[in-house]
């Protein structure tokens, strides 16, 4: 099985913020130029690490929502956790001209280029559409024209993390869909979808299994194991099922 | 490392001091239990499981179920540590020893060097032999007083809580006893070789 080859050595670096831009009200993408990076694939990650100024350091990893195709400019969006140590520093406190240092490209398997095919099966739960739109960047960058069925859920229409981009996207990009899931509330005259992603709606949205597709699910640990689940039952290959989960189980 | 770098307006939430010391650089103190698998769960039926010691061994061993569960269990509370960054304290395992499954089988330690875990769903890692000897690694089958749960290996997992935790393999069916060391999945997708917490060894070149 071919492999992603990475660096003999991963080396803390430190990047500017050259932009920010706020996605929901709890969600902020990040724009950092990098004086040296050795590229990404869509889907990878990154470390960022944080030092007070008696030395204390806090590490957390982000993915990275830009495509390869950005050279030394990354994007990161970050969901602010109420009561996390870190992403409420990288939303609510880092300014355009800022230092975050960082360390990356990280995971070599949760990733996607052209040549490992589709069609593509996205499936996203809240911020986990992040990696995901790595890859539909990384995918009209490129030039690709591997069909990509986007399966998207939130809990409300301002939740919705790229909702311009991915809106402009599906009526521009041949062979791009994307499909979204309300959960809570749904706005005045919404047509879409308004179930938590379940079988039912698996059924109704995921690729025939005859065309072989290779599914990348992100989100929460119950939303991930419930849709892979789900996909099994469909007949879908486990090893054409790549997951990335955020989040506990819930209880202590 | 850092060279002296601070990150402006940052201060960060200290552990109490008592619990400074148990925590490893660069992790921090999380109570949940987050889930990290590159694939979807395995669900192999008990019936249709078991557990085998392969490789440089006189003969290969296996066990059903309940041949594992027959032998003398270890209740071990320890802490630990996935490289994503969270560490957790004092969880609470009941499990089988590797040591005493090894010494149920016929090997030449001196021709074996690492033994390489496998999982259903085709996941691996490889573990030096002397960090599974010695009361250091466990086949467990119960967290927290129950069954453990799929989405964290069940029924079974390795647990071995020195190294960052993707060397506890999940859904572990087995081990293999090699002479030369093999990277298994991570190991060959840019993590650490070995993959000790306390000297942060997460990436090739830790």
């Amino acid at each position: 099985m071919e492999r992603t080859a990475l660096p003999g050595r991963l080396i803390w670096q430190i990047g500017e913020v050259v932009a920010t831009h706020p996605e929901t009200e709890r969600s902020k993408s990040l724009t950092l130029a990098l004086p040296i990076w050795p590229g990404h694939l869509a889907g990878q990650h990154v470390d960022i690490r944080l030092t007070a100024d008696d030395g204390y350091q806090a590490q957390r990893s982000y993915s990275i929502a830009s495509p390869p195709e950005d050279g030394r400019q990354i994007m990161l969006t970050i969901e602010r956790l109420d009561d996390g140590e870190v992403s409420p520093y990288l939303t609510d406190e880092l300014r355009i001209g800022d230092k975050v240092e960082l360390r990356g490209p990280i995971g070599g398997y949760f990733v996607w280029e052209e040549r490992l095919g589709g069609p593509l099966l996205l499936i996203a739960g809240g911020s986990g559409i992040v990696p995901l739109m790595a890859m539909i960047r990384h995918r009209r960058a490129a030039g690709s024209t591997i069909p990509i069925r986007l399966l998207a859920s939130f809990r409300t229409y301002d939740d919705i993390i790229y909702r311009d981009e991915l809106e402009h996207l599906a009526g521009d990009e041949l062979a791009l869909e994307v499909i979204t899931t309300l959960t809570r509330t749904q706005p005045p005259g919404w047509t879409g979808y308004m179930t938590r992603i379940d079988a039912e709606l698996l059924r109704d949205v995921a690729w025939p299994i005859e065309q072989h597709p290779l599914t990348f699910i992100c989100g929460p640990t119950q939303f991930v194991e419930t849709t892979a689940a789900n996909l099994l039952a469909l007949g879908y290959e486990p090893t054409r099922i790549k997951t990335e989960r955020f989040g506990p189980t819930g209880d202590t | 490392m850092s060279g002296g770098f601070i990150s402006r307006g940052f201060r960060g939430r200290r552990q109490q001091s008592d619990l400074a010391g148990r925590i490893p650089p660069g992790q921090y103190l999380e109570r949940r239990f987050p889930v990290l698998s590159a694939g979807p769960t395995p669900h192999t039926p008990l019936d249709k499981w078991d557990f085998s010691i392969l490789g440089k061994v006189r003969e290969p061993k296996r066990w059903t179920w309940e041949e594992l569960l027959a032998l003398p269990h270890e209740i071990p509370t320890v802490d630990i540590s996935c490289v994503t960054k969270w560490t957790k304290l004092d969880t609470h395992w009941e499990g089988i020893s590797v040591e005493t499954l090894l010494q149920q089988v016929d090997y030449d330690p001196h021709s074996v060097g690492y033994v390489i875990a496998f999982s259903d769903g085709g996941y691996t890692t490889n573990i030096p032999l002397a960090d599974v000897l010695g009361g250091k690694a466990w086949v467990a089958f119960s967290y927290e007083g129950e069954a453990l749960a799929p989405e964290h290996g069940g029924p079974a997992r390795l647990l071995v809580p020195h190294l960052y935790f993707w060397k506890s393999a999940k859904w572990v069916r087995g081990l293999r006893l090699v002479e030369q060391d093999e990277p298994g999945f991570w190991e060959s997708l840019g993590y650490h070789n070995y993959g000790d917490p306390w000297k942060e060894q997460r990436y090739q070149g830790d």
